[in-house]
């Protein structure tokens, strides 16, 4: 029973695929041995990923005085790693929390590899601020339990603790919806798999599910809670994010617009993150029917509003600290566009405002390697944004002589290249082990194909 | 407990739809539907009650977020009173992010185990699946036989109506 407006729409899944053909397509990669790309993938982010080890063994054994920060820059390379990751992940909630409430279906071919980028993403920002404490073994310190110093509880006025409950809340929060979600696939692939120890695995990991429809009642039920508790979340994430620093008292961090700007530039990066990897992913996967040009389009659209709305952030950030008769304010702001990190602004500032504007153009959104350089522009423009608001706002403080400059240490380099090396490992062994489209979702939201139903098999027995 | 039950096989969901609805309104008596996916309106199709496990979600949200306020509060200026530039102890605003993150997390966790709960799913748990292709691309309805009533070449005859591809008959 198709909508009766479902013909004006593009169709969501190309091909003429039938509900059996979607199961095919998309389980077979899980049932065949990687090919050579594959491999080379696998190994290439592996060895980033063992550069990192290497350099954070290096960095808690000998101290984080082998980074490059100094008592002016005291925040350099890892939070901007740290903002970084978490932003990346947002877009991953964007689209399958709030795009789920706004009954997007174009969702269902990108939401469930979107909710893995997430949850890697955000292991990947947990690591910085965990080494930045020099002493990772002491982690639990960060939680209130009662202890023989008093007990002496955590601070919580502090926006740095109210940081840790924020992502370690939307770690595992991310993590349930995207298990719950997971749960019926798993069921379809245990069913798909030949007796022996994959299907066990996957047997138990899909905790005996069985289609039946009292329980997708209210699986979808508790779906819809989730999307609800997730879409204020992820709001919630990066304003806590965005206050470890407009609490201070810094020009440049201490604005109140922080809030809006950096959820919008989190959602930003992360939907470029999304088609970046998922236009490689429709090639070497072979899943074109799924991830179509419509989605491509849709993706670069909901990209270009977010960059015009960073693009607004960056100009009424600048005006107001102009407006504002505060020296130092307008110091600052100067001193980004103008001073010695002056590359680093306009780095961002292209990337992230101009870049943009081509997906105004039609032409542009349906040429796919065009779109995919240009969601590379837009990684790169955001992780200087978050280097630009840190670096260039601690650098020339307010009395001149202890100004300084920042320069990453090879360290610093190698563990930001070593979460690149961890992101790209687990998403490949990721795409290896589960499908990487909710099967389940896609076959409820496309119009698919009908094989006519045979009635000469009809038969009656009793078993 | 082993009940005789009809299981009906589609190829379609709107065939589904349809014979489920037909066969509730004839006042027979419904066990089960399986399907590959969530179909839209089943639930009403099948006269299910809307699912209660919102309340779950509520409660725990409360908890969470007045459990954590309370703690917070109780922390931060009974257990050891700490004087944090000056402000009033028990600041409320800065007590909000905190109480907000304890909400969404109880409330999250508490409906999904509340659900994995009243759906009976748990690791290692065996089951017979009605038809293996249940999960790819097959809708079964099953009809309990229980009823003295019921009259076999009716109901066979009302599912041909909707495209029915197989009926088979089971002890459940």
């Amino acid at each position: 029973m198709s909508e009766p407006n479902a013909p004006l729409r593009p169709p969501l899944v190309t091909g003429d695929k039938t509900l059996s053909d979607v199961t095919q397509d998309i389980c077979e990669p899980l049932e065949c041995r990687p090919n050579a790309l594959w491999w080379v993938a696998f190994l290439t982010s592996l060895s980033f990923l063992l550069l990192g080890v290497v350099a954070v063994w290096y960095q808690v054994a000998t101290g984080i005085g082998t980074w490059g920060l100094n008592k002016t820059v005291g925040w350099g390379f890892d939070i901007t790693n740290f903002v970084f990751w978490v932003g990346i992940g947002h877009a991953g909630t964007l689209i399958s929390a709030v795009l789920f409430l706004f009954r997007q279906k174009w969702r269902t071919a990108v939401n469930r590899s979107a909710e893995a980028m997430t949850l890697i993403a955000v292991m990947c920002a947990g690591i910085f601020p965990l080494i930045h404490m020099g002493r990772p073994w002491l982690a639990f310190w960060m939680m209130p339990y009662p202890n023989t110093r008093g007990p002496l509880w955590v601070n919580f006025k502090s926006p740095l603790l109210w940081d840790v409950f924020a992502i370690s809340t939307y770690l595992m929060i991310s993590a349930v919806f995207w298990y719950v979600g997971l749960v019926p696939d798993l069921a379809t692939v245990r069913d798909r798999t030949e007796p022996g120890w994959r299907k066990r695995i996957y047997s138990i990991l899909c905790l005996g599910w069985d289609g039946s429809a009292r329980t997708w009642h209210r699986y979808e039920t508790v779906y819809l809670l989730l999307a609800g508790l997730a879409t204020p979340l992820v709001f919630s994430v990066h304003t806590i994010v965005s206050m470890d620093f407009a609490t201070s008292v810094i020009p440049g961090w201490h604005t109140t617009i922080f809030p809006p700007y950096f959820v919008a530039g989190a959602i930003f990066s992360g939907l470029a993150m999304v088609l970046t990897l998922m236009l490689v992913a429709r090639k070497v996967m072979t899943l074109e029917n799924y991830i179509t040009k419509v989605h491509v389009d849709k993706m670069c659209k909901l990209i270009l509003a977010m960059g015009c709305i960073v693009g607004l952030a960056y100009s009424t950030e600048f005006f107001t600290a102009l407006y504002s008769g505060n020296a130092y304010e307008q110091f600052v702001f100067m001193n980004r566009a103008l001073g010695p990190f002056n590359w680093a602004y306009w780095t961002m500032v292209s990337c992230n405002v101009i870049a943009p504007q081509f997906f105004w153009f039609r032409s542009v959104r349906s040429c796919l390697p065009v779109v995919f350089v240009l969601t590379l522009f837009i990684n790169v423009g955001m992780w200087f944004e978050r280097f630009v608001i840190i670096v260039t706002s601690l650098h020339r403080d307010f009395l001149p002589s202890s100004w300084a400059s920042y320069v990453p240490s090879w360290i610093e380099l190698a563990t930001f290249a070593g979460s690149f090396g961890l992101f790209f490992t687990l998403f490949l062994i990721f795409c290896r082990v589960l499908p990487v489209i909710a099967i389940a979702e896609i076959k409820g939201a496309a119009h698919l194909k009908k094989v006519p139903s045979k009635q000469a098999s009809v038969q009656e027995k009793v078993v | 407990m082993s009940e005789r039950v009809i299981l009906a096989h589609f190829e379609h969901e709107d065939d589904l739809l349809a014979a489920t609805n037909a066969v509730r309104l004839e006042g027979l008596q419904i066990v089960d539907v399986f399907t590959p996916y969530a179909v839209h309106g089943l639930d009403k199709a099948m006269g299910l009650k809307p699912s209660r496990l919102t309340w779950v979600c509520f409660v725990c949200g409360m908890v969470g977020g007045l459990g954590m306020l309370w703690f917070e509060h109780w922390s931060a200026s009974i257990s050891w009173a700490i004087n944090v530039g000056g402000k009033p102890w028990n600041s409320l605003p800065s007590d909000v992010p905190v109480a907000f993150e304890a909400a969404i997390l109880l409330a999250g966790f508490g409906s999904v185990f509340a659900l994995f709960a009243v759906c009976k799913l748990y690791p290692g748990k065996h089951i017979r699946m009605i038809s293996p292709r249940v999960t790819d691309d097959q809708f079964v309805l099953v009809i309990n036989e229980a009823n003295a009533s019921f009259d076999l070449s009716a109901v066979q005859d009302l599912l041909h109506k909707y495209d029915v591809v197989a009926i088979e008959e089971k002890l459940l």
